[in-house]
């Protein structure tokens, strides 16, 4: 094959456009400018943290079923870990957006960072709405019935019926953590190639 | 059920308890976890990271 062939291959054009604009360096650097040595700055990272705990319990929920985490001990247990790890989620989440939102993080071409990181947010709103409905408790009852109304009246309970227990489960199983894991990954992605967001000093001369 | 109910901080069984303030309505446990939020983020500005001083030394 000679050179001007495999130049062509879309392997190599991949290959080469991927590790381009985002070389290993700077994928998984050694250091990090002076300062990100804030406690501002550990709470995306955190985020995640909570995250892969979300899905390894969510894993562990789904192996056994709804009469496991019901009524054994361990199952109440992994429910809970399911349950509060949630709740660190988007309390880490929400201090991150506010960090990120007082230092203008959108600076610098980082505009679809921010938007995806909005994006996240909204998304992960609706995987825990579709949660709190796919507990099969009196709980998931009342949100599902009380939540209806609110869908409905935008149109969107024409294919997003919050009785239908099947579909949410679904979409809190698979649809969503689907989602949010591709977004997560091209968040980390676009905040490696462009960097963390300098403060609003060391940021004198650099395009806004 | 009942070990896991008895065995709580706080009293599962009772209904809720609400902030009401003219049109506004917030539930305390709600309140709370917003008001822990705010603390955290202050915190999160103010204290010192660990390892920050060698670090600026080094550079």
């Amino acid at each position: 094959m000679s050179t001007s062939e495999i130049d062509r291959q879309w392997t190599t054009r991949l290959r080469r456009r991927g590790f381009g604009k985002l070389p290993p360096e700077k994928m998984l650097p050694d250091t990090q400018p002076s300062y990100v040595a804030s406690w501002i700055y550990v709470f995306g990272v955190a985020t995640i943290s909570a995250l892969i705990v979300v899905i390894a319990t969510g894993c562990v929920l789904a192996i056994f079923g709804p009469q496991w985490w019901h009524v054994s001990n361990i199952g109440h247990f992994v429910n809970s870990l399911h349950l509060w790890s949630v709740e660190i989620f988007f309390f880490s989440m929400v201090v991150h957006l506010w960090g990120k939102y007082f230092m203008a993080a959108w600076r610098g071409g980082r505009a679809m960072t921010w938007i995806t990181g909005m994006v996240l947010f909204l998304m992960s709103v609706v995987t825990a709405l579709t949660g709190y409905v796919s507990q099969t408790n009196f709980d998931s009852q009342w949100i599902s019935t009380q939540a209806k109304d609110a869908i409905n009246s935008t149109g969107g309970g024409a294919f997003f019926n919050l009785l239908n227990p099947g579909q949410m489960l679904m979409w809190h199983i698979v649809l969503m953590p689907l989602v949010l894991v591709l977004l997560v990954g091209a968040h980390v992605v676009m905040v490696r190639i462009k960097g963390v967001v300098p403060p609003f000093e060391e940021n004198v001369g650099a395009d806004q | 059920m009942g070990p896991f109910l008895s065995a709580a901080l706080l009293p599962l069984n009772d209904p809720g308890h609400y902030f009401h303030w003219h049109f506004l309505e917030i539930s305390a446990a709600n309140a709370i976890v917003i008001a822990s939020m705010v603390v955290v983020f202050v915190l999160a500005l103010v204290l010192p990271f660990p390892g920050r001083r060698r670090r600026k030394e080094n550079q």
